[in-house]
């Protein structure tokens, strides 16, 4: 029975206002499908309903994409930079202005923990926004010649693990460029999506610039596959972005195209790591965000002759994880998005299990409603076993040796994902080394999952092509 | 007893003062001189800087320097953009500040002030981006990562353009900021009272205290001192109009090998190019070997 | 294990130990530290953490213009902080210079609350062992229970490790059987490779405590310096069998920074320091600030500087 108990710190819910049901943004209004059909988001902590939303039928797509086209001709593509960037600008400020509430909300619909949308996700939402907006009318600097162009609509599809930083990093740069944008967020987590519809109202931003149609994978079908469709954006697994690719390489080989799929990261230790700094960049690597990153530190690479005491500090820190309700303030591990994604998580835990390698997670107490998986260590992996090799996007960490860098290097590449990658030493020339080396797009050296709107992100191989963040990040909305 | 209101109602009129670390005090010496409008009527008595007020702005820039260069990027971006919001805030007064001063009709003061506002703005998205345009990775021959990165040269001297009292001023100040050095500015010596205006905006803003400076008063006096100081890192001589003053400034700004910029503008509703903002940056080049 | 009567190790054999140790990456170390700072701590936690906090306070006063007088006063709100409500626990020890520990032992008697004094040519530690012994063998015999020494900063960056660590077995031995605190003066030492480092070589010089600071610097206790100490206490028990307790000191004056002190503690080194025995706070207006939230708490009101006693 611990001494200092922490008592529930509940961040309060009042500061919401969700409505019982909400329409698609099109055109600047909030509108029904024009079939009429709905679904619900829930609560995945709680399963408890908290909204109606409308689906969007190829019919309303189709509305969306006209409205961003005409917007687009009449307008945003002819605005001067300067005024665009004041309309992101505004943008940017109404979304620190509103932050706690965004952070809540996207809490309670995504399951992650309070504490990292209000110091990480909506944070980082901002700053996107600030970012961009100041590249809007100094275009002719970035690279891409004395007067780039933008594409035209921009049609983006986006995941459920960091709703509204993937909306930031999706619409920002496109708008930006002088494009305009019809988006679909996830089906488990429309909320934070239709909250910044409402912010581009209050932004009084031009109608049809914006447009977000909410439904599930026959909505993104329809936006990735529309016709009028200059620039197609997709984030989400690797499964689907290989769907989309074939499509755009048939039928409409004039639409570019940008992905971001998913990765099986090595997360290498090195013995003369900062041990304890390894040991949190590891935590960090694999259980932020309850594991749902695409470029989560899933395989832990340890060299051998320091493994025994990584794992040893690694099972001590696990005890000091708290998993619970999203909502209070020292949770650090949330609800699994959706009851979907839980069967998965399990699914590949057993087969981890039958394929031989040994299973170990700290005491952990689980609610009795919502959808929950304890952090969980697999010590004895090897790169034959699929649970090094398959994306799991949950907190299960495979843990492998190695003995030498080039052995390290060898191992971390042999994969066909290449997102990210983590390395773990006190020797400068060692980091570069590896880097030069590991084939990921993103290398992170003594941290890991930090990320930054000056900072281009995107994979390697089947983790996708294009690079969102930074100067670069503007290559994929201009005409260069 | 109700009040009688039947005489004209006396305004309360505002002292234009120095803005040095972050207060706004009057100049050591006591001295002050008159701003006269556009048609020669009184309009305030400015303070008039001594030699000893530039030495102070001086130190407050050179203390200021290490946390506003050391501030991440985006922050000093997001600073100079809340400076934007609140001269857009103030518009009404600024376009009646440029209309008495530099007597022109209230379209062109209202313009002015606009792209003034705008052109702030425009300087505040480069903070984070600069690094961006002028870095770059090097690619050197041998097993060597090597980098160049832009940093800001220091306390930059600036003796503001003498015609264009605020988009002019705006314009020679922000790009020293942007980057992180810090600045002590000396007003337009004919219309000075729309930078004291802006000081205010600096103050009630987010900017550190002794991050930018301003100073009122006499160039042929004040500058000299500037030019010569041997803790000022830059100057920028392109607001004064006496050729053989300025070429005299040059030549002492080598005492301790100043950057000197001489960028006179025309018009200053053109927008500028990268030049002043890269004029007070410096490069450093970084090597490190790769190897296990 | 329980006491250590010498390190084992010194010169070079003592260097190699120390500069082999595992590094600190500092961004993550302060961005460790910061999370938790960020843990939100109310209600009966919140309770527990605030009483515990002054059950841990080495209530402090090291000025030039101490006399008996402001001791007695110290003392008296040591064993009684808050005259109207008994319930207030009492602080762990009151801290004072040698020579006035004679005046805090007398008042002190009986009371629980132990004496603790600094020794050793403090705050400088810039004397000879000879008076630095007799400084610590004078306070000893005025009754004190704890000393806090400090260690002699210049021969440590100067890369001399086997002049502190005998300095420490020399203070340690002179000492006995007070417990012993070691002052590494981590502001000093600048480097979190430093603090880890300073504080191996204290343990293993016999410390029963390490201590952040004198608290007459400007930057004294910190959380991440703070960590890294915890760190070192819980990985040389886990080598050497030896429980060694922290003390930060210098800086803390809201409840609100010893409450995270606490959580750090708790989710560093365990629960096994979340006691008087194994950790104390060094301060001094904390604990009317301490007795402010306290009373908060249970009145629901704030509460202001007439209702705590100076002392």
């Amino acid at each position: 029975m611990p001494m200092f108990e922490y008592a529930p710190a509940p961040e309060s819910r009042s500061i919401l206002n969700i409505r019982e049901s909400y329409g698609l943004f099109i055109d600047g209004e909030f509108t029904a499908a024009a079939d009429g059909r709905v679904f619900k988001t829930i609560s995945p902590a709680t399963e408890e309903v908290l909204a109606e939303v409308a689906e969007a039928g190829s019919a309303d797509v189709d509305r969306a994409v006209r409205a961003a086209r005409r917007a687009y001709e009449s307008l945003w593509s002819v605005l001067p930079g300067r005024e665009r960037a004041k309309y992101l600008f505004r943008i940017a400020r109404l979304i620190q202005e509103k932050a706690r509430e965004l952070a809540v909300l996207e809490s309670l619909d995504n399951g992650k923990p309070i504490r990292e949308s209000r110091d990480v996700d909506i944070p980082l939402v901002a700053a996107h926004f600030f970012y961009y907006a100041g590249w809007a009318d100094k275009l002719e600097y970035a690279g891409y010649g004395p007067q780039p162009k933008p594409l035209g609509v921009a049609g983006q599809v986006i995941p459920w693990n960091f709703p509204m930083l993937m909306l930031a990093w999706k619409i920002a740069p496109a708008l930006a460029c002088g494009n305009t944008v019809v988006l679909k967020p996830a089906e488990t987590t429309p909320l934070t999506a239709l909250a910044f519809a409402e912010i581009c109202q209050q932004a009084d931003l031009p109608p049809g610039v914006v447009n977000i149609v909410t439904g599930a994978g026959e909505t993104g079908r329809a936006v990735a596959g529309h016709p009028d469709v200059d620039k197609v954006a997709f984030t989400g697994s690797t499964e689907v972005g290989k769907l989309i690719a074939r499509s755009v390489a048939v039928a409409a080989p004039k639409k570019k195209l940008t992905l971001e799929l998913g990765g099986k990261a090595a997360n290498i230790v090195f013995e003369d790591a900062p041990i304890d700094q390894a040991v949190e960049g590891i935590v960090n690597g694999i259980f932020f965000n309850q594991g749902h990153v695409c470029c989560a530190g899933s395989r832990l690479m340890v060299q051998e002759s320091a493994c025994d005491d990584v794992l040893a500090a690694l099972r001590r820190r696990l005890a000091t994880l708290r998993l619970g309700d999203p909502l209070d303030k020292n949770t650090d591990v949330g609800a699994i998005n959706s009851a979907a994604q839980l069967q998965k998580i399990r699914d590949l835990s057993e087969l981890g299990e039958a394929e031989g390698a040994q299973r170990w997670s700290p005491p952990c107490e689980l609610p009795a409603r919502g959808f929950w998986f304890p952090p969980t260590i697999f010590t004895g992996v090897s790169q034959a076993h699929r649970i090094a090799r398959e994306e799991i996007f949950g907190p299960v960490l495979s843990v492998l040796t190695f003995r030498t860098p080039a052995e390290a290097v060898e191992k971390a590449n042999n994969t066909p994902y290449g997102l990210s990658a983590g390395v773990w030493t006190d020797k400068g020339s060692l980091i570069l080394w590896m880097a030069s080396r590991l084939r990921a797009g993103v290398v992170w050296a003594n941290t890991f999952n930090r990320f930054d709107p000056a900072s281009p992100f995107g994979g390697y191989k089947e983790s996708g092509y294009g690079r969102e963040g930074g100067r670069h990040g503007l290559g994929a909305y201009l005409d260069a | 007893m109700p009040e009688t209101r039947t005489a004209a109602r006396i305004a309360v009129r505002k002292t234009y003062k120095l803005y040095i670390g972050g207060g706004f005090p009057r100049s050591e010496s006591g001295r002050s001189y008159v701003v006269t409008d556009h048609k020669g009527r009184f309009l305030a008595n400015a303070a008039l800087a001594s030699r000893k007020d530039a030495r102070d702005a001086v130190l407050a820039a050179r203390k200021a320097f290490g946390g506003w260069s050391g501030a991440a990027a985006c922050n000093r971006g997001q600073v100079l953009y809340r400076v934007a919001e609140l001269l857009e805030a103030r518009r009404a007064q600024f376009v009646s500040e440029v209309r008495s001063a530099e007597g022109i009709p209230a379209r062109q003061a209202e313009a002015v002030v606009d792209a003034a506002v705008d052109r702030w703005v425009w300087y505040a998205g480069w903070a984070d981006k600069i690094a961006q345009v002028t870095g770059a990775a090097n690619p050197v021959a041998g097993p060597y990562f090597n980098f160049s990165m832009p940093e800001p040269t220091g306390v930059v001297a600036v003796l503001a353009p003498t015609q264009s009292s605020l988009l002019g001023f705006v314009s020679v100040v922000a790009p020293a900021i942007v980057s992180g050095n810090t600045v002590v500015a000396l007003a337009s010596e004919q219309f000075p009272l729309s930078a004291v205006t802006l000081s205010e905006v600096l103050a009630a803003s987010d900017v550190p205290a002794g991050v930018v400076n301003i100073l009122t008063g006499r160039v042929a006096e004040i500058s000299p001192w500037l030019a010569s100081h041997m803790d000022v890192n830059a100057i920028d001589v392109s607001g004064v109009c006496d050729a053989k003053l300025a070429d005299e400034l040059a030549v002492a700004a080598t005492g301790n090998v100043k950057r000197v910029v001489r960028l006179p503008v025309e018009d200053w509703t053109m927008t500028p190019g990268i030049d002043r903002m890269l004029a007070y940056l410096e490069t450093k080049t970084v090597w490190h070997p790769v190897g296990t | 294990m329980s006491t250590m009567t010498g390190p084992g190790l010194f010169g070079s054999d003592l260097r190699r130990f120390l500069h082999g140790l595992p590094g600190v990456d500092r961004v993550g170390a302060e961005a460790r530290a910061a999370m938790l700072a960020s843990r939100s701590i109310k209600a009966t936690a919140k309770q527990w953490a605030l009483d515990a906090a002054i059950s841990m306070i080495d209530l402090t006063t090291l000025e030039g213009q101490d006399t008996p007088g402001k001791i007695r006063a110290l003392c008296a709100k040591a064993t009684g902080p808050d005259p109207a409500d008994p319930t207030v626990p009492k602080v762990a020890a009151v801290c004072v210079y040698p020579d006035l520990a004679h005046v805090a032992a007398h008042e002190l008697q009986g009371s629980g609350v132990r004496v603790a004094s600094v020794a050793a040519a403090f705050p400088s530690g810039r004397a000879s062992l000879d008076v630095k012994l007799a400084d610590v063998e004078h306070a000893v015999s005025a009754g004190a229970d704890e000393v806090d020494m400090v260690i002699d900063r210049g021969a440590f960056l100067a890369g001399d490790y086997s002049l502190v660590s005998e300095e420490i077995t020399a203070v340690k031995q002179a000492c006995s059987p007070a417990h012993l605190k070691v002052i590494l003066e981590t502001a000093e030492l600048f480097t979190y490779d430093n603090v880890r480092r300073a504080s191996w070589l204290a343990m293993l010089a016999g410390a029963d405590f390490i201590k952040t600071s004198t608290g007459k610097l400007t930057s004294a206790a910190t959380l991440p310096i703070t960590m890294i100490m915890l760190e070192a206490v819980r990985d040389f028990r886990e080598t050497h069998g030896r429980q060694v307790g922290v003390k930060p000191a210098g800086g803390i004056r809201a409840a609100k920074d010893a409450v995270r002190y606490l959580v750090l503690v708790k989710e560093t080194a365990g629960e096994d320091w979340l006691d008087p025995r194994w950790f104390r706070i060094g301060a001094s207006s904390l604990l009317n600030d301490l007795l402010m939230q306290r009373t908060r708490m249970a009145t629901g009101r704030y509460s202001g500087f007439d209702y705590v006693t100076l002392d």
